[in-house]
């Protein structure tokens, strides 16, 4: 049995907005209130190596209010099997960290931080990761240009020199 | 280049000189500059890809010690040659600048790769569009990355233009670049900004006098 | 940079910070650690990342998807082979479809010659951190040959560009695999030096062993993946648990270690060398012949003689260059078991052109991470050798 069938037979702890499978990827989509639940249901199930977290921002394509979508991959070692969970944000919303599950989150999660501006609760130490602390904006949203606004005057960088 | 035979000296006697035998004339440009480019000590300021391709160069095949630039030190106090390898940050930038004014001069930089030189095909709010635009860059190596025959190439041409550039020249190179990292400080004290502030309001000011460089 | 900076008033009296990079010779491309010292004990270590954040996953949401192959060469550009197969096998993924074998089998045999190249980096600079610089010189030889297989291959030594959505860039030319049947013949003879200079050394004992040893589940609650992981005492490796392209065809064995000392790991990478050296000499025996690309215009481009003469190819030609590919709307996520762990590509695709997200999942990211907990409490020259055999890649960590 696949862990998305076990999850929807669980549906009555575990509120499930939505699961479907794409060239064999198996995605459920959770409510943020829910998450821990299901990190707790995951660990029963065996799957104890978080893969990845990461987010994609739906600025204006998205059907429902939500902006964000939270990504999770987790990994179940012992039967390789793959699952990636969704959790769906509106812009100011936070979630709650991961990182005390899962020490691997803490960077990831200042990652997803850094550069889509979601929050996490309970995060010891949730700072920029990559780009500087007083970076303006979140660079992967999808309204931040990709020079950034030009901070360095990049665009003049060919002006001829006149020394 | 000639070396005079000297003369052995007599006890008591004066010697039989011949002028033109102990003696060169040349000009001090000429004779600093030939003992310059022969033993450049070269510092990698590596950060990416063409760091790894550097390593090339330092290794058993292509060997770039046969140039007279065999002396790699880590430490920019050591060296008179900064190799630039790879792409500069914003994040970077500031230290990148500190490296220079670390170096022992006279300060030689060889930017290699596009990164370095242009920004390359990272022209995104994180990268620096070409180092020439925060500190003075002497030879410029294309290529992404250049392989090892470019980089030594561009030792090669460096080595040209030092037999050929004049000591009150480069002086004035270095001072130029003293006087803005001067003012980079005075900046950052009096507007108590980091480093990298400093540098983009550098930047900003430049584009608005409409010169291309902060030095 | 101010601010993980340490003001004054925090420090007490014997407390020294050293600060370690981001321009350090044994800080491997450009990252910060600032170190609190009592002695040569490490206190406490801040690392900071982010000095060579270019900003590639921005970039990608900017160009068509074969467009950001080039990019894929610059994430880890010590085996750049592996990350064009990775992303090009994600968008296989996201198409659904299947290469022609010969194609596969070559890219096996690519990512096996990169894997080997990224273990000697890895292995040579971490022995030279610790002041062995001898193997670097030895084991250089060898990359070189590496490097000019790939030159022959893809045209280039280090960015190789050399798959395609589909395929290849280009099939083998014929000089290539008798260069590589001799590189086989030398390469264990080099392998075999290398563990001479090494292995049974006891100053290279004393600084590896029992340095960053870890437990197994802590390892996977840190995210671990590839040699690391191996070397901790779990045979996960992708290429055997979840096979891709073929990989279970060939017979190989996973090495794993005891401890996941440095001195673990590096056993591990030396015998993945040669297990490397296996699959390649089955790949050479095997080879098909046929085509390296897929037949199908509407993902591969036509042949340059055709779109000159033919008037359906250069439509082909110029929808694909212009509209780009027909991508399905839909998310995947594909990895690879590359020389450092587990590479991931995320793709997020809304019909158009370029992909609308793409997430490169950096397998040295999460074990740098754990760091600062392992270096806690030990001498700075440990600092040095752990940093080495994470083998931690600026390019793929800041991205």
């Amino acid at each position: 049995m696949s862990i998305l069938d076990s999850l929807l037979e669980k549906k009555t702890i575990l509120p499930i907005l939505d699961t479907y499978r794409f060239r064999g990827d198996q995605t459920a989509i959770i409510a943020p209130s829910s998450l821990m639940t299901l990190v707790d249901l995951l660990m029963s199930e065996g799957f104890h190596f978080l893969v990845d977290i990461t987010a994609v921002d739906w600025l204006d394509k998205s059907e429902n209010p939500a902006r964000f979508e939270v990504v999770y991959h987790w990994l179940n070692l012992d039967s390789q099997e793959r699952l990636r969970v969704k959790v769906r944000l509106q812009d100011g919303e936070s979630l709650p960290s991961l990182a005390i599950r899962f020490k691997t989150a803490d960077w990831y999660e200042r990652e997803v931080y850094d550069m889509f501006g979601i929050s996490f609760e309970g995060h010891p130490n949730l700072t920029r990761l990559l780009t500087w602390s007083d970076f303006p904006g979140h660079p992967l949203r999808k309204d931040f240009p990709l020079d950034g606004g030009d901070p360095f005057c990049m665009s003049d960088s060919t002006t001829p020199f006149t020394h | 280049m000639l070396w005079a035979k000297v003369p052995l000296i007599g006890k008591n006697k004066m010697p039989d000189l011949n002028l033109n035998d102990a003696v060169v004339t040349t000009r001090l440009d000429s004779i600093v500059n030939w003992a310059r480019k022969n033993s450049l000590w070269p510092m990698p300021f590596g950060t990416a890809c063409c760091a790894i391709e550097f390593m090339s160069v330092m290794a058993s095949k292509y060997d770039m010690s046969r140039f007279g630039a065999e002396a790699m030190r880590f430490s920019p106090r050591q060296s008179d040659m900064m190799l630039v390898l790879g792409t500069v940050t914003n994040k970077m930038a500031p230290i990148l600048r500190t490296i220079y004014a670390q170096m022992a001069e006279p300060k030689w930089v060889i930017s290699v790769g596009v990164c370095a030189s242009s920004g390359g095909m990272y022209r995104t709010y994180a990268t620096l569009q070409g180092i020439d635009r925060i500190i003075p860059v002497d030879v410029y190596v294309p290529g992404c990355p250049p392989r090892p025959e470019s980089m030594i190439y561009g030792v090669m041409k460096l080595q040209e233009k030092i037999e050929k550039e004049s000591l009150g020249m480069r002086k004035d190179h270095v001072r130029r670049f003293y006087e803005s990292l001067d003012l980079q400080e005075k900046i950052q004290s009096e507007k108590n900004l980091t480093g990298q502030q400093a540098i983009q309001h550098m930047l900003r000011q430049a584009a608005h006098d409409k010169v291309a460089t902060i030095f | 940079m101010d601010s993980i900076a340490i003001t004054k008033t925090q420090l007490d009296g014997d407390r020294m910070i050293v600060n370690m990079g981001p321009s350090h010779p044994v800080t491997h491309g450009t990252l910060r650690i600032v170190l609190e010292l009592e002695g040569e004990i490490i206190t406490q270590a801040t690392p900071e990342i982010g000095y060579l954040h270019r900003g590639v996953e921005k970039l990608g949401e900017n160009l068509s998807y074969q467009q950001f192959i080039p990019l894929t060469d610059r994430l880890n550009y010590t085996s750049s082979m592996m990350n064009n197969v990775g992303y090009t096998m994600t968008v296989e993924k996201m198409l659904g479809i299947s290469i022609p074998r010969r194609a596969e089998q070559i890219r096996v045999l690519v990512s096996e010659l990169a894997r080997i190249a990224d273990h000697i980096i890895c292995l040579g600079i971490n022995a030279v951190d610790i002041g062995a610089f001898t193997a670097f010189l030895y084991l250089f030889r060898q990359r070189e040959t590496v490097y000019d297989l790939f030159e022959m291959a893809a045209g280039q030594r280090l960015h190789t560009s050399f798959t395609r959505v589909g395929g290849l860039f280009r099939d083998l030319p014929p000089e290539f695999i008798p260069l590589c049947e001799q590189f086989l013949k030398e390469a264990p003879k080099a392998i075999d030096e290398l563990e001479k200079l090494l292995t049974k050394n006891p100053i290279w004992h004393d600084r590896t062993k029992g340095v960053g040893a870890l437990s197994v589940q802590e390892a996977i609650n840190w995210g671990y993946s590839g040699p690391c992981l191996r070397a901790c005492g779990l045979a996960q490796d992708l290429r055997v648990k979840q096979p891709y392209m073929g990989y279970e065809q060939y017979d190989f064995d996973i090495p794993v270690g005891t401890t996941g000392d440095v001195f673990d790991r590096y056993l591990v990478r030396v015998e993945e060398m040669r297990q490397s050296l296996r699959i390649i000499r089955q790949v050479i025996k095997s080879l098909d012949t046929g085509p390296i690309m897929i037949d199908d215009y509407k993902i591969a481009l036509p042949p340059k003689e055709k779109v000159y003469t033919r008037m359906e190819s250069l439509i082909h030609h110029f929808k694909l260059i212009m509209h780009g590919m027909e991508m399905p709307i839909g998310e995947v996520y594909s990895s690879t078991e590359a020389a450092n762990g587990e590479l991931g590509f995320y793709l997020v695709s809304d019909g158009g052109k370029n992909p609308y997200r793409i997430r490169v999942r950096p397998p040295c990211l999460p074990i740098f991470s754990s760091f600062a907990t392992k270096v806690r409490g030990r001498l700075i020259a440990d600092a040095v050798a752990e940093l080495g055999a994470m083998n931690i890649i600026a390019g793929e960590l800041d991205r």
